[in-house]
């Protein structure tokens, strides 16, 4: 019997159940439900998680297997025996509330236990291709080489050196930008502004933080990168490209001032006012209190927040796609085209792909890469954020 | 010791004022940086895509004559589907080069620059609808037919006299000729509703490129996210914050949510290829594995702002209804989750906001795919949201790197709808949240 079929058939099991379970409760309550330990509707449900939850386990299991066999069988005869069991087991003294609440209970406990599958999801899917890639491609050669030239004939050289270039030199370009920006509007916001002034200027702000990348994506493509190129680059002398180090980092300047404003804004509150106003009293002026008494105490809530900005500019895919260009290159000039690691991920896994190619699998390992580097920033964050936390609670 | 006066400011409190001064509009000008991005961002983007919304159409009467169309004059659906649109694509040339004599218009242009101004779509056009009424054959049957790309950007201002010296793809004497049409009121520029239904065109026809897979794919998607995210994120919030025991295993839970929040996207993509593609095997650029990875990505949202909106619940309402005989999932059930609704929905709009504008992940499971037919949302050989599709921010990148210079406006125009949804979507989100918002 197909799976499908089976388990549609457990459904309907389970409303029957619900129905009968109710009426044999009522029955053996001997027409007074007070003599019942929970109210007939509580067996009810109890037995409709009974069937399904035991099911539903089957069919998960059964689905991930390819779902042949036997599978559709054994799932009627467990729904067959979980519905006979249930209804034989009602009697006046069972506890049925409390027995359909622990089915609950385990239903949001499996929950709970998805965001830990995504991430162990997320390892192994990467580990597992990496392996591959690793047996075909020298490791050292990977961490090591400075060249990138994949060659889909074979013979590709596949080092990472150039891409993490590109990568932390367009973070740092868009730190540089963002981090005075937004750190500056968070001090003028929580420290200076009007009510009304932060009513408006707060949300405003936080527009930016609420428009997709492919728009900022598209805003480097069409707008930052010629103005960048025609009044910059070219009479200057630094060449003549649009997408641009100088590009992509700008317009991800943008995309990271209410990443980094709202954070600092969070943590500059979190400051006592007892500090500000010790200061005030012994005669500094505001601006001084902000620079030697709020923001050394509010440090390492924004060293947490600035790595967190970090890693988010290194795992930022669309605007670079669309404002850095593809070339692989090792250089200092910001004007020129560079290339990074996530723009590398989307050219080598899109289009015609071959699983068994390094060309391929190459990108799982910049995945890799990629998640081991931003998992450790937002780690390390994480672990600075709560400890300053803990520092003024 | 020389006397000092209060009233008169000395030197040191001038520069301390001057310094107070500096870094107050160091601050203001920070925000003004900030406003001005805002502003520039969405002036570009809306000044370019704003003309997508508008269309060059030409109102001509096409002869269909049966000694083209259907030589065997028995009107057989599958003879006539022999006429390809290179058929019809001489029928509307001949139209236009009418056309253009009967209104007393002169001109220089040979008969096939005068059929190129038509889009290469039109003959579709004209194809799809005599075959859905033979009888049209040997009739003249009025049509309005979409304009050439070029022809329609010369409209719109985005081609001109001097770039169309330079263009193989037209020249200055057709956009004289479509001048003269549009003054005499043949052509004329309307509302772009196919921008919304149309699917996808070629890279040769950007003026019949529109949005409809896109928009039909983003909506299958956003149904997925709302059905799985919802539930799961609600139900792992329940536990984390009612149930589950202060240990440290559900320390590791939390630490791993809000770092799953902070993974770029781009990697939930690669494990979207890797286990629903790759491993489980669901069909590539369906709606359906572009949902479910979604999901993953939008459930440490969901899952934050849930427990905020179930923390800001006060803890004497579980007392109280505990008080009354109520089991711990009762209270939770009954009277927490309530209460908690209105935040919950809150953060969930705006996580199916931020999921319906995500492009990476969906670019590495295939959905940068060409794809013109629309998706259906079930079919027996595909299974549930199994088809082929696209998405709106997908079908962006798609236009962007398509070489007709059409495809930029496009693009914009795309953003421009994109835009609206999320607008509407947040415009939602603070409805309810002013609505509904309590404070204990």
């Amino acid at each position: 019997m197909s799976l499908s079929v089976s388990f549609l058939i457990t459904v309907c099991l389970a409303g029957l159940g619900y129905v009968l379970a109710i009426r044999r409760a009522v029955a053996v309550s001997g027409g007074d439900i007070r003599t019942l330990a929970a109210l007939p509707r509580q067996y009810g449900l109890n037995t409709v998680l009974g069937i399904l939850i035991p099911s539903t386990v089957i069919l998960l299991v059964a689905g991930l297997n390819g779902g042949g066999g036997s599978a559709g069988t054994i799932l009627m005869i467990v729904a067959g025996v979980t519905f006979a069991g249930s209804l034989l087991r009602i009697s006046p003294t069972q506890r049925a509330r409390t027995e359909a609440e622990r089915w609950i209970k385990l239903i949001l406990m499996a929950a709970s236990l998805i965001a830990i599958l995504t991430t162990v999801g997320i390892v192994f899917s990467m580990l597992f291709e990496t392996r591959n890639f690793f047996h075909q491609y020298k490791w050292s050669d990977f961490y090591f080489s400075t060249e990138w030239a994949p060659n889909f004939r074979g013979n590709s050289s596949l080092g990472i050196i150039p891409l993490l270039w590109g990568t932390l030199y367009i973070s740092f370009i868009a730190l540089l930008f963002a981090v005075p920006i937004g750190l500056f509007a968070a001090i003028y916001l929580s420290e200076y502004a009007s009510r009304r002034m932060r009513n408006i200027a707060k949300p405003a702000i936080e527009i930016l933080a609420g428009i997709p990348t492919i728009v900022y994506g598209l805003f480097a493509l069409i707008t930052v990168g010629p103005f960048l190129r025609d009044y910059f680059a070219v009479p200057m002398g630094f060449g003549d490209s649009a997408s641009s180090v100088m590009t992509a980092g700008l317009v991800m300047g943008i995309m990271l001032i209410p990443f980094v404003s709202s954070l600092s804004d969070d943590i500059i509150n979190a400051v006592p006012q007892t500090m500000r106003d010790g200061s005030l009293g012994l005669g500094a002026t505001k601006s001084e209190t902000i620079r030697q008494v709020v923001i050394p105490a509010a440090l390492p809530g924004i060293v947490g927040a600035v790595l967190l900005a970090t890693s988010r500019a290194i795992g930022e895919t669309m605007i670079v796609v669309l404002g850095a260009g593809a070339a692989a290159r090792l250089s200092l000039n910001p004007f020129e085209a560079m290339t990074t690691v996530t723009v590398k991920i989307v050219s080598q896994l899109t289009g015609d792909t071959d699983f068994a190619s390094p060309e391929t699998l190459v990108a799982f390992a910049l995945g890799l890469t990629l998640f081991v580097i931003t998992l450790a920033l937002n780690v390390l964050a994480l672990i600075i954020v709560r400890k300053y936390r803990e520092q003024y609670e | 010791m020389t006397q000092k006066s209060l009233l008169t400011v000395d030197a040191r409190t001038k520069r301390r004022n001057a310094a107070e001064k500096r870094f107050k509009a160091y601050g203001l000008g920070a925000i003004c940086v900030a406003m001005v991005a805002l502003v520039i961002l969405l002036t570009s983007v809306v000044s370019t895509g704003s003309s997508a919304f508008q269309q060059t159409y030409v109102t001509v009467s096409v002869p269909l004559r049966a000694d083209k169309l259907d030589k065997s004059g028995v009107r057989d659906l599958d003879v006539m589907k022999k006429v390809t649109t290179i058929g019809y694509t001489r029928v509307l040339e001949d139209a236009m080069t009418m056309a253009v004599k009967d209104l007393g218009l002169t001109t220089t242009l040979s008969d096939k620059d005068i059929g190129r101004m038509i889009s290469k779509e039109a003959a579709a056009t004209v194809r799809d609808a005599v075959l859905a009424n033979p009888d049209l054959i040997g009739t003249s049957e009025e049509f309005e037919l979409l304009m050439n790309g070029r022809i329609d950007g010369y409209f719109k201002g985005r081609v001109t006299m001097e770039s169309a010296a330079l263009d193989n793809n037209t020249s200055p004497q057709e956009l004289q000729l479509a001048q003269e049409l549009a003054d005499i009121g043949v052509v004329d520029t309307k509302f772009n509703w196919a921008f919304f239904t149309a699917p996808d065109a070629s890279d040769q026809r950007p003026e019949a490129a529109g949005l409809g897979v896109a928009i039909l794919g983003s909506l299958y998607m956003m149904v997925v996210v709302l059905v799985l995210a919802l539930p799961i994120g609600v139900a792992a919030s329940i536990y984390l914050e009612e149930f589950a025991p202060k240990n440290r295993w559900t320390d590791v839970i939390e630490v791993n949510i809000s770092n799953l929040a902070a993974v770029p996207s781009i990697v939930y993509g690669i494990l979207g290829l890797a286990i629903f593609i790759n491993f489980m095997e669901f069909n590539q650029s369906s709606p359906l594995v572009g949902g479910l990875v979604l999901t993953l990505m939008t459930l440490p949202t969901i899952i934050i702002s849930t427990r905020a909106a179930l923390k800001s619940v006060p803890p004497s309402i579980r007392d109280a209804a505990l008080g009354v005989g109520a089991s711990k999932m009762q209270s939770v059930f009954h009277h927490v989750l309530p209460l908690a609704a209105p935040g919950i929905l809150t953060g969930t709009i705006i996580g199916l906001a931020q999921a319906l504008g995500e492009t990476a992940p969906l670019l590495l499971i295939g959905m940068v795919a060409f794809v013109r037919e629309y998706p259906a949302a079930y079919t027996a050989d595909a299974g549930l949201f199994g088809e082929a599709s696209t998405a709106l921010p997908v079908q962006v990148f798609n236009w962007t790197q398509r070489a007709d210079p059409g495809f930029v406006e496009r693009a914009s125009g795309a953003i421009i709808t994109l835009l609206i949804f999320l607008l509407i979507m947040n415009a939602i989100a603070i409805y309810l949240r002013r609505k509904f918002e309590r404070r204990w």
